[in-house]
């Protein structure tokens, strides 16, 4: 196996005194996902936020340990360039609403100031997009606002924006707590198709959808990294009680 | 069976909830409610109706002026009661070019504070400071403003015009330009920083993760998406300038010409009111400046309308 795309080292987060995550230990693989699971308030969402070093942008917010991307420490490197190699897609579809869709699987590029000539933005625009499921849907209206798409499309008109920075991990932070059923099945079904080529940490707070999607699963609880390993394993013969308990519902 | 039977006893409790409410209500509430509405719906009909009698009065008042200068009272420049001419042109040349000269020049200032106090420092004691500096700002009498600008901007205007080699009024458009800039930034500043403190953050954060940094982030997310409200706080703004009386006419010079350039002494429609209303006595000469009142009234609706239907226009494209 190769060596993994992402190492979490001995990781910990806090707002001001309060503790949000402690000593984690976390490995993402290449080409595979992951998913973070865990009851509201676990600290999965602030992991993630961390990776893309967006926890410190709130006051008070630090951190210790190490997150290495490939090699290279993210605590070390600039949050800019962090962000450029690290997509994130939100739990709410949040397309730029004064963009055209076009210009919204672009915005990574013009938001940088990054010049690319015309015909290979649209190279970019029409690969993401198909990567992303979306370019049936929309290529004869790449030009109109992308706020008049449906909220399944909006989710992944923001996956092709992500995408189209070529991104060597996708932090996907719920990405269908606010979709309906049908969306929801399309996006799982794109994550399956999507790991070929990206790797992909996906939070979810929906243990099925960890179950159906995942081939590594973390369980975190109360900042703690209780479980991880192989999403058969876990879900079958999970070593720890509470993850027992967790995955037969009596909390969460 | 079993939820047929369920259906009906909260039918049965709904109709005990409707007969309590019935027995509440009686004839008297129903009274007092209808009363509230006419009272709601009388102070609505008399703005209108004052909104309509100043107009009429306005027009009215004007009449005698209309029939003695007609068309020529918007085309001419002469200003001269004791020949009896009557030509308002300048004063909306003036009026027009004070408040546009101070848009532009409070514009910049006025965005970067919308900027710091909507965006960058949202808390913390020296925004608060500035948010409460200019909350007073707005509440500080125009005449006061006045005093300022003839201690103040009448001799630094002066200097720069001794410099320039142009004749040294100290007084006049670029004065009056600069003391309105000062009065109307604290209104748009605070319009600014409201309509940008409330762009979701969700949008901040989406463009944040690409890799924008803050800057990027405010050029093309932030003010694009807080474009109409931006414009609309301007427009409020612009609205302020055309009307505002007391330190133009402390500052403008109050000469009856068609301004040569920036530092020429002049008169705004307003300015020309407050310094000739209390000593006109003769009819045409009043009603010249009733007149003027009702064209600077006019300008002010021109403005409102259209900004009213930028702002829409704006809105429908995003």
């Amino acid at each position: 196996m190769e060596s993994p795309v992402l190492r979490v080292e001995n990781f910990s987060a806090h707002f001001g005194e309060i503790t949000v995550l402690s000593e984690v230990n976390l490995a993402v693989q290449h080409k595979r996902v992951t998913a973070l699971m865990g009851p509201s308030g676990c600290g999965k969402t602030t992991l993630i936020r961390c990776i893309n070093r967006m926890h410190e942008l709130i006051p008070d917010a630090g951190v210790n340990g190490k997150i290495l991307l490939h090699d290279d420490d993210l605590y070390k490197m600039n949050p800019i360039l962090v962000r450029k190699k690290i997509g994130m897609v939100f739990q709410r579809p949040n397309p730029f609403p004064t963009m055209s869709i076009y210009d919204n699987v672009i915005a990574g590029y013009t938001l940088n100031g990054i010049r690319i000539k015309k015909n290979e933005k649209d190279r970019i625009v029409e690969e993401s997009l198909q990567k992303a499921a979306l370019w049936e849907e929309v290529k004869d209206r790449l030009h109109k606002k992308g706020t008049f798409l449906s909220g399944g499309q909006q989710q992944r008109l923001c996956i092709a924006r992500a995408l189209a920075m070529n991104p060597d991990i996708l932090l996907m932070d719920e990405p269908t707590s606010a979709l309906d059923p049908k969306a929801t099945t399309h996006i799982e079904r794109l994550i399956t198709e999507l790991k070929k080529n990206v790797t992909i940490l996906l939070v979810t707070h929906n243990i099925a959808q960890a179950g159906r999607v995942s081939d590594f699963t973390a369980f975190l609880y109360l900042g703690e990294l209780v479980e991880f390993g192989t999403t058969e394993k876990l879900f079958t013969v999970p070593e720890d009680k509470r993850t027992e308990e967790y995955l037969s519902g009596k909390f969460g | 069976m079993a939820e047929t039977a369920a259906s009906d006893k909260t039918a049965g409790a709904r109709s005990d909830v409707t007969k309590y409410f019935q027995s509440k209500t009686p004839k008297s509430s129903v009274a007092s409610d209808s009363l509230f509405k006419a009272l709601l719906y009388g102070s609505a009909v008399l703005m209108l109706l004052l909104l309509g009698g100043i107009i009429i009065t306005l027009l009215v008042e004007s009449i005698p002026a209309i029939k003695a200068t007609g068309f020529s009272f918007f085309t001419e420049t002469v200003w001269d009661p004791v020949f009896q001419e009557y030509g308002a042109l300048a004063f909306l040349v003036g009026t027009l070019l004070t408040s546009f000269l101070a848009l532009a020049i409070s514009i910049p200032f006025s965005l970067a504070i919308a900027l710091y106090l909507g965006e960058y420092f949202r808390e913390g004691a020296f925004s608060a400071l500035l948010k409460s500096a200019v909350e007073l700002l707005a509440g500080i009498p125009s005449v006061i403003f006045g005093f300022w600008a003839l201690f103040v901007l009448v001799p630094l205007v002066r200097s720069i015009e001794i410099q320039l080699g142009v004749v040294p009024y100290g007084v006049g458009i670029l004065t009056a330009s600069l003391i309105l800039a000062v009065m109307i930034i604290p209104y748009s500043a605070s319009i600014g920083s409201d309509v940008i403190s409330l762009v979701p953050a969700e949008l901040k954060e989406a463009a944040l993760s690409l890799g924008a940094t803050r800057y990027e982030m405010i050029k093309k997310v932030v003010l694009p998406y807080a474009r109409s409200g931006l414009c609309a706080g301007t427009l409020l703004s612009l609205g302020r300038a055309i009307g505002e009386t007391m330190a133009v006419t402390m500052v403008i010079g109050n000469s009856n010409m068609m301004p040569k350039n920036i530092f020429s002494p002049s008169n705004t429609m307003a300015s020309i009111i407050a310094n000739e209303f209390a000593e006109a006595t003769d009819t045409v000469h009043v009603s010249s400046l009733i007149e003027v009142g009702l064209l600077l009234l006019i300008v002010t609706l021109i403005i409102n309308l259209l900004g009213s239907y930028i702002i829409k226009k704006m809105t429908l494209e995003q």
